[in-house]
């Protein structure tokens, strides 16, 4: 665990960069973050993205899957590759300032 | 007045809870129906072993009105939707069923046209699935006709069942291969959606190492959004290419359909919301679900599936009586993991406590995360258990359904 300064914020990320704390997170941070994960510019289609992770977040307890994201983001698994190439659920639970979407056993 | 409950699914948990339930309440006052599509219980950890000509399909499939216990009613219908409002089921050939609790058990089906390709030109020519009794069957053919090239053993995605069955595929190829004495003409390669080959860090190290000596390559982190069986290539979504001779592939899973045309009932993917520890479903206090149907953070297996019956049983009878729940499930799985050569591995966790070496079930035992011959002629002595103890109900001997802690190294052990 170390703390990093995101949009002049101190916040806690875990060894493999996630939120430890989603409550720490704002919106104002997520453009920073974005660039940490490679992505220059956030387009609407990531908002999106990014929106539907934390509200599942805080509704279920975990974020979704990239399966999940597919079917009930409004948005395709092909086109959540093209907006977060190194992998939809990680890259963008990272942005959305989430924990690691639990994956399955 | 007699009471109903209805179990949707005749597999291993539906008729595990049906015949359980049976034991403790008498015809008059609970009548019992099992409802299931077709009456063809097949033992599904079977499957691994008929490709490799070591089983075949007729040895692995009973009748599944003859594993329910007299005075358990058997409905042969396909189910068409649940009404969690007025407390019913819909079948597909018209007729509705009343309850006063639901058991879900329908289990997991198998999504390949989910997959672009996968059903389409090579679908069981060159690439195949041993998850279903054809896909098994066909792939024993295939599989004695392979005299040499690629074989890529690849799952889609998260969650399957079993999720050690594509281990063991690949560590019985290898010993399949060498008895043929064309292992050095045989390229054996893993692709998986994980960052490893097995999700435990413990059990990942022990496995990962024996599957390096084994000579079989690994590929992580791929996330096949085509297959491309006429090219004989996978595709990742993010455009890598992992190219085969013959594809052995897991397609995605999801629940029963019918939970999606059951408002309220399931998830985006059709399996249940449920409470893991109490297996009461999260939708309503009158439905309680057993084994793959179910989304808790357990393996999809059938000796969580065994595990999860005590508790069910429990709960349904609790309330029925309008007594509390009891919240004891533990996520224990026991998986045992054939590796070829007539030798088995071991593995023994639960929602907290990862595979851990040592033995089970006590001091003096099974060796845990151990290749042995023990826990492979235990492996085979499964299937017996299955039809004589575990489908009728009974407890093993020794053994109950929280995972036992003796024979494990205690400073590891999380509660
Ligand atoms: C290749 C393979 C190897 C495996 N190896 C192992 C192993 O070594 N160890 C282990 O513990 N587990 C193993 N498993 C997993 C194990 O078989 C399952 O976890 C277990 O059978 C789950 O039981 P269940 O009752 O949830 O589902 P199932 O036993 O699959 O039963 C579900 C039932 O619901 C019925 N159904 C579904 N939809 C409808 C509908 N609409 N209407 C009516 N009926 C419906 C189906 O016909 C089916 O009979 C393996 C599975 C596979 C595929």
């Amino acid at each position: 665990m170390s703390t990093a300064t995101i949009a002049d914020t101190p916040v806690e990320l875990n060894d493999e960069g996630f939120f430890v704390n989603p409550e720490q997170w704002t919106e104002s941070m997520a453009d920073e973050l974005a660039r940490r994960e490679g992505i220059d510019e956030l387009t609407s289609a990531h908002w999106t993205v990014i929106r539907f992770m934390r509200s599942e977040y805080f509704d279920k307890g975990t974020g979704p899957t990239v399966r999940v994201l597919g079917k009930s983001s409004g948005i395709s698994v092909k086109e959540l590759y093209q907006l977060f190439p190194k992998g939809p659920a990680k890259v963008a639970a990272r942005i959305a300032g989430i924990p690691k979407p639990r994956g399955c056993i | 007045m007699s009471q109903r409950v209805i179990v949707l699914g005749g597999g291993t948990g539906g008729t595990l809870v049906a015949n359980r339930l049976r034991r403790i309440f008498d015809a008059e006052e609970l009548e019992i129906l099992v409802v299931d599509q077709d009456d063809r219980h097949v033992y599904q950890p079977g499957l691994l072993f008929v490709p490799f000509g070591l089983s075949h399909t007729d040895d692995i499939v009973r009748p599944r009105s003859q594993q329910l216990s007299h005075d358990i009613g058997f409905v042969e219908a396909a189910v068409d939707g649940v009404d969690i409002q007025a407390n019913s089921v819909n079948l597909v050939d018209g007729r509705t069923l009343d309850y006063d609790v639901l058991v879900v058990a329908s289990g997991a089906v198998l999504l390949p046209e989910e997959t672009q390709g996968l059903t389409g030109p090579g679908w069981m020519e060159r690439v195949f699935t041993f998850y279903s009794p054809e896909g098994a069957a066909a792939l024993e053919g295939a599989l004695a006709k392979f005299d040499g090239g690629r074989l890529v053993v690849n799952v889609v995605d998260m969650p399957i069942k079993c999720p050690v069955a594509p281990l063991e595929f690949y560590f019985l190829a290898d010993w399949y291969f060498r008895e043929r004495g064309i292992r050095d003409r045989v390229s054996l390669t893993y692709v998986t959606p994980l960052d490893a080959a097995f999700t435990k860090p413990i059990a990942s190290r022990q496995l990962g190492g024996m599957r390096e000596e084994k000579d079989i390559e690994l590929v992580t982190e791929f996330n096949t959004g085509e297959v491309d069986g006429e090219g004989g290539r996978l595709v990742a979504y993010d455009g890598r290419e992992v190219p085969f001779d013959l594809g052995v592939v897991v397609p995605l899973h999801g629940g029963a359909e019918y939970i999606g045309r059951s408002p309220g009932l399931g998830d985006a993917l059709n399996f249940v919301p449920t409470d893991e520890h109490t297996l009461q479903s999260r939708t309503a206090p009158n439905i309680f679900v057993i084994g793959d149907a179910a989304n808790v953070p357990a393996s999809k297996a059938g000796s969580v599936t065994h595990f999860e019956g005590e508790t069910v049983v429990a709960n349904i009878r609790h309330f029925l009586a309008d007594e509390p729940l009891v919240d004891n499930f533990d996520g224990h799985a026991n998986c045992f993991i054939e590796t070829g050569f007539g030798k088995a591995l071991l593995i023994d966790f639960n929602y907290d406590t990862e595979p851990l070496p040592g033995h089970f079930p006590g001091r003096v035992g099974l060796p845990l995360l151990k290749e042995s011959r023990l826990n492979h002629l235990g492996k085979l002595m499964l299937q017996w258990f299955y039809w004589h103890s575990l489908l009728p109900g009974r407890d093993i001997p020794g053994m109950g359904s929280a995972m036992p802690t003796a024979g494990k190294p205690r400073e590891l052990i999380r509660k």
